[in-house]
């Protein structure tokens, strides 16, 4: 079991292995990998504590019931597996600032985690609104070939490029 | 058989966490849950993560319409729309470079102790995911905005479904090649 201490695998091993994982995803669960369901879920579920049942009123929490489900099970996987493979390649650390944000805007924590959030927000909020994020679009959706996942997908990184490019190119100087 | 796996419900919880450990440890030794690696993408000078999911694409591509054309699998082609899927991307993306993770990767950085992850990134996106929610009733008339007249590509190309998928497979096939000849 030594390339589980591995640092880093290929990147086209780890993705062709993300495709096999889909078509056991497909086969035995009927359903496409995607985790930006969950958060949503989750949302609902830490409302329903502070306002009881009359959130499951809210229109959109009788389509997305506020509850664990298979794709909330694969997001705690997600968490996981990642905290697995590092502590096992000596990479697991615990770090407020990564790089190049560290180079770029400097080791305080408090820029950083408010544009963290605020990322964290759009990302919620974006997934949502086009139904979908990096992984139900992204390479589920894309490998079905339906046109609304490409288009999402282009559309992420034309978002994400000039946001990068703004914030490293252009504030950071 | 597989109508029972799948109609198991405890079962599936089982089964989406082991899918879900799996994705993980792929998703943290490919280097995709490092901030660097994400923005490195979005500026152009990394392209892990296009290295990722292009032969994520390919291989799962072929693999689900082989089973779908056996009767096998469902797809799940979602539809779109103008108001939904661009808008909603644009922001999407924004979030995506502001956070230097995406909904699945940042689960992933949790797991490998990024801090920024956690405390911002993943209570950012509940809160996100939860305005969308509240504000659902508001948009609706604007999420169906400019709605796609197609799903899926072969039928805006009226293409053959392999045809499509070989097409496909060979355009991502060549692009990666393309890359690691330029010298990404």
């Amino acid at each position: 079991m030594e390339w589980l201490r591995l640092e880093q695998w290929s990147p086209y091993i780890c993705g062709g292995g993300i495709g096999i994982l889909s078509w056991l995803s497909f086969l035995l669960s009927d359903k496409p990998l995607g985790t930006s369901t969950s958060y949503v879920r989750t949302a609902g579920m830490i409302e329903r504590l502070f306002r009881g049942d009359r959130v499951l009123k809210r229109e959109f929490f009788q389509k997305v019931t506020p509850t664990v489900d298979w794709q909330w099970m694969l997001v705690l996987g997600i968490v996981i597996g990642a905290f697995l493979s590092s502590m096992l390649s000596g990479q697991a650390r615990l770090e407020w600032v990564p790089e190049p944000w560290l180079t770029a805007f400097g080791a305080v924590v408090g820029p950083r985690l408010i544009v963290a959030f605020v990322g964290g927000a759009l990302l919620g909020l974006g997934a949502r609104w086009a139904d979908g994020c990096t992984s139900g679009h992204g390479i589920s959706g894309t490998m079905q070939l339906a046109i609304s996942s490409w288009v999402a997908s282009i559309c992420f990184f034309a978002g994400g490029i000039a946001v990068a490019t703004l914030l490293y190119a252009v504030l950071a100087g | 058989m597989i109508e029972r796996i799948r109609g198991n419900k405890n079962g599936q919880l089982a089964l989406g966490l082991l899918f879900g450990i799996v994705f993980g440890i792929f998703l943290h030794k490919s280097g995709v849950t490092r901030y660097e690696v994400i923005i490195g993408q979005l500026l152009l000078m990394d392209f892990t993560v296009v290295k990722v999911m292009m032969p994520a694409v390919i291989v799962g591509m072929l693999g689900v319409h082989f089973m779908n054309g056996r009767g096998l699998v469902r797809l799940h082609v979602r539809g779109g729309s103008f108001g939904s899927t661009v808008v909603g991307g644009l922001i999407f993306g924004a979030g995506f470079a502001l956070l230097g993770y995406c909904p699945g990767t940042v689960a992933g950085a949790v797991g490998q102790g990024s801090l920024d992850a956690l405390v911002g990134g993943v209570t950012g996106l509940v809160f996100g995911s939860w305005l969308f929610a509240v504000l659902y009733p508001r948009l609706t008339s604007f999420l169906a905005r400019g709605e796609f007249r197609n799903e899926t590509l072969q039928e805006l190309l009226h293409i053959g479904t392999w045809q499509a998928v070989i097409s496909t497979a060979a355009i991502l096939i060549a692009l990666l090649a393309a890359l690691e000849w330029i010298g990404f």
